[in-house]
């Protein structure tokens, strides 16, 4: 890009600020970076510019970057949730795609700033995350490259498994010491005489065995990164730094994964009446509208979130700016306010919400929303009922698309094993993944895990010791 | 917020390499995936028969990231439609897995389903293998000493002769300086845009090598011992093509008696009847003698067989495996032993103590990279 180029830009991205704040929007100052191909796929693999280093980060950006380099797919942009606001813009763009662009992310920074799931998020994730990778480098050159790599991989194989809830989250208030590791030096590095165990009959017997057989967690625990941390007995203390590094990370990507078709939708919704407010010449215009008409077009088999999302708040819009005279009656609103109650919407809502709320019955027929499963080899559509639609679109979003897993005992068998409980809402786990992921959870825990699940509509339990796989049936 | 701050800026990226580091510690990790794979591999049927292709299709534990997840397959997803959607339209039909293919054992409940294919070039795939080997007690052999000349084209000059110029380049240099002039095309070639191809003449030392491979065909040698057999001599072959120049094979098929067959016949023809593996051994060694004088020839004698050797015989193939060794680097017995008997040959064998003389029992398809390891084993060294 030709400094005369930046400069016209410049001058763009004032006119769109301008039109974007008279709309209403309320976004964080912005840092506009222009950078080439493999720097965008770069901080869309990892997440964001300045995460730390894993091989897993490099398959995706290999992936990425091949599928742009062949042409199949390509990233115009990047925001990250922050103050500023970092935008990543492709070095290439036309100016006419950088516009539809900055109408875009300006969106996106409002939501991130007025969308109550992110009030919580760290705004100066940029540097945390650099911090992050700077200690986990150094630990890297302590403990020893390969070393720091498979416990990554351990730890990412249960990344998903935080409590992201909002409010602070149910903590077992008093911190019980770790359970009992077996081993024969203790924590506080104190000499044994080889008669614990004798002792210990003397402290817990008697009358209060009865108050000490307490559960463990007292509630089940959603947060599995929290209570390895915190109540594994063999991890290292540079262990259990990066497990709340790590899990720090996932609890800011957290609202972004359960705001996808919200987030979305809004920056579609805004680039478009931007775009419309600024003075394109037809060649723009037709440029625009390709480009457009991309962005947001349906795609079979997956829904578009992009396309998704601006439906629903162009129909919100619709629907409180004319209501019927039903709704005017029962539910005393008004009519033109449509906009304030779409400003509402990305305040309040997350996806599971906002479908359950505003899909409705016309929307499902008009977009042509149908329900697909496999039966045999083949993939079929089995239901075109609209409230089935709706419901099989918030099971999807559900805890931003994982299995529920909480931990049940963290003392199991009063051995110190960990057992899992997958919380069965009607669809199986992957089974193969699933005895792929417990050794991952057992080099965390050191001690035989236990995972509860349901298969073909029988409990089962999968464990394992560290050495071999068990499953049986409850 | 009257007036938002913005910046726009374009920075020097080029150091930024993080995605390029980890995109090569994943290829790594492909590479160790296919190193651990190797035993496998080695017996892979669409390796073996892929007759000189050059890019061979491996199957590799897929570097997953493992997590828990719901099982895709087992769930209901919603979908968009073009407006005409029916319920029991048909969206796609997952391919089924082409029977036989693949491996029928060891890859969880669905066979097959934990790999995917990754394309690799068959010497990529060599250098990986034979990394692990070497060739034991490498002798020198008068013939070594002989130098062949050969002719290698590695030059490009501006001046040779007309039959030997070099089309691509002469219009590479025309098109240069047709668009350093201005006037971008291929038009008007000058002499000065000829080019020519040179070569040079280089001395190679000359070795030749023979591999003897017998095969007991009597009617106890299923399809899945010669297969491993097959397999084996497979690689063996490839792999003393790296080491010398020229290496022959000759195919013994033996039962009570020996003969020279060719390659088609040695693998696929099935004979009944008994076995004297000393027939071989005669036969190897009258080869030698005409053919293949061990002055000018690394000889590698191979034999495999179920073990089921007439009693009667053994002594004598002890005997002859003496003489052999005589004459020979290294002599191999790979016993194909499925279910583990104990068996007649292997136990007179057992007590051949020459270092040269090497035995391998193969129980299934995995070991031949045990066999390979075994025979061509790395020796310290001295």
């Amino acid at each position: 890009m030709y400094p005369h180029e930046i400069k016209e830009l410049e001058k763009a991205i004032a006119e769109i600020t301008e039109i974007a704040t008279g709309f209403g929007l309320d976004f964080y100052p912005m840092r506009y970076e222009i950078c080439p191909s493999d720097i965008i796929y770069t901080f869309g693999a990892y997440g964001m510019p300045t995460r730390f280093s894993h091989w897993s980060f490099g398959k995706t950006f290999n992936k990425m970057k091949t599928q742009y380099d062949f042409g199949l797919s390509k990233i115009y942009e990047l925001v990250i949730n922050s103050d500023p606001c970092y935008a990543f813009l492709l070095d290439g763009n036309s100016l006419i795609q950088n516009k539809l662009i900055v109408a875009h992310v300006l969106a996106h920074c409002d939501f991130f700033k007025n969308n109550a799931r992110f009030s919580r998020t760290n705004r100066n994730m940029v540097e945390s995350m650099s911090a992050t990778a700077e200690r986990i480098r150094q630990y890297e050159i302590q403990y020893g490259t390969e070393q720091v790599e498979t416990f990554l991989d351990a730890v990412l194989a249960i990344q998903e498994h935080v409590d992201p809830s909002m409010f602070k989250p149910y903590r077992y208030a008093e911190r019980k010491k770790r359970p009992d590791d077996g081993t024969d030096t203790n924590r506080n590095g104190k000499p044994l005489t080889g008669y614990e165990d004798l002792w210990d009959l003397d402290v817990h017997g008697g009358a209060n065995d009865d108050e000490e057989v307490k559960r463990f967690p007292p509630k089940p625990e959603k947060d599995l990164l929290w209570f390895i941390e915190e109540y594994s007995p063999h991890l290292e203390e540079w262990q259990r730094d990066i497990l709340t590094m790590l899990r720090d990370e996932m609890l800011y990507f957290w609202p972004q994964m359960e705001t996808k078709i919200m987030n979305e939708g809004w920056a579609s919704y805004w680039h478009i009446r931007i775009m419309r407010e600024l003075d394109l010449t037809t060649e723009e215009t037709i440029e625009f509208s390709k480009l457009n008409s991309g962005v947001v077009q349906p795609s079979r088999h997956s829904l578009n979130p992009y396309y998704l999302g601006l439906k629903i708040f162009e129909d919100i819009e619709k629907r409180w700016d004319e209501p019927t005279q039903e709704e005017k009656d029962r539910h005393g609103r008004v009519s033109g306010d449509g906009r304030k109650k779409i400003f509402e919407v990305r305040e309040f809502d997350s996806d599971t919400s906002f479908v359950r709320s505003y899909l409705t019955k016309k929307l499902v027929e008009d977009l042509d929303l149908y329900v697909f499963e496999k039966k045999g080899a083949e993939w079929k559509i089995t239901d075109k009922t609209w409230e089935s639609i709706r419901d099989q679109l918030v099971y999807s979003r559900v805890n931003g698309g994982f299995p529920y897993i909480v931990v049940e005992n963290g003392d199991y068998d009063g051995n110190g094993e960990l057992y899992l409980k997958h919380h069965y809402e009607g669809i199986e786990l992957d089974l193969k993944y699933v005895e792929k992921t417990l050794p991952f959870v057992q080099k965390l825990w050191r001690k035989t895990v236990y995972l509860q699940s349901v298969v073909e509509d029988k409990p089962v339990l999968f464990s394992f010791d560290g050495k071999k796989h068990n499953r049986k049936f409850l | 917020m009257t007036n938002p701050l913005f910046i726009v800026s374009r920075e020097d990226w080029s150091l930024h390499r993080k995605g390029y580091q980890d995109q090569t510690r994943h290829q790594q990790k492909v590479r160790e995936a296919i190193k651990q794979n190797l035993p496998d591999l080695v017996s892979d049927e669409s390796i073996i028969m892929s007759d000189g292709k050059q890019i061979v299709k491996v199957p590799i534990k897929s570097l997953d990231e493992y997590r828990f997840r719901y099982n895709y397959n087992k769930a209901k997803h919603v979908g968009q439609g073009d407006g005409e959607s029916q319920v029991g339209d048909v969206l796609g039909v997952d391919p089924q897995p082409a029977p036989g293919a693949g491996k029928g054992e060891g890859a969880g409940d669905q066979p097959g389903e934990d790999y995917y294919e990754t394309e690799i070039s068959m010497e990529e795939l060599q250098t990986m293998l034979f990394e692990e080997l070497e060739l034991p007690r490498l002798q020198q052999k008068q013939k070594e000493k002989m130098q062949t000349s050969d002719i290698v084209f590695n030059d490009i000059r501006k001046k040779g002769i007309m039959s030997n110029i070099d089309k691509k380049r002469t219009i590479i240099e025309n098109l240069r300086r047709n668009a350093f002039s201005g006037h971008p095309g291929i038009h008007g070639i000058t002499p000065e845009d000829l080019r020519f191809k040179t070569w040079e003449e280089v001395q190679k030392p000359h070795s030749n090598a023979v591999i003897l491979a017998m095969m007991d065909t009597s009617g106890s040698m299923g399809s899945f011992e010669k297969y491993i057999a097959r397999s084996f001599f497979f690689w063996m072959t490839r792999f003393l093509r790296t080491k010398y120049e020229h290496v022959d094979i000759v195919f013994i098929a033996h039962h009570t008696e020996a003969k020279e067959v060719t390659e088609e016949e040695f693998f696929t023809r099935g004979e009944s009847g008994g076995t004297i593996c000393s027939s071989a051994y005669q036969k190897a060694l009258d080869i030698i003698e005409t053919r293949y004088n061990p002055l000018n020839y690394n000889v590698y004698p191979f034999h495999f067989s179920d073990g089921d050797n007439l009693t009667s015989d053994n002594e004598r193939c002890v005997k002859l495996i003496d003489r052999l060794l005589e004459s020979s680097n290294m002599f191999g017995y790979g016993e194909v032993n499925q279910y583990n008997r104990s068996s007649t040959l292997m136990s007179a064998y057992r007590s051949i103590h020459n270092p040269k003389f090497q035995y391998c029992i193969i129980r299934e398809k995995g070991e031949v990279y045990k066999a390979l390891r075994t025979f061509f084993v790395k020796t310290e060294a001295n």
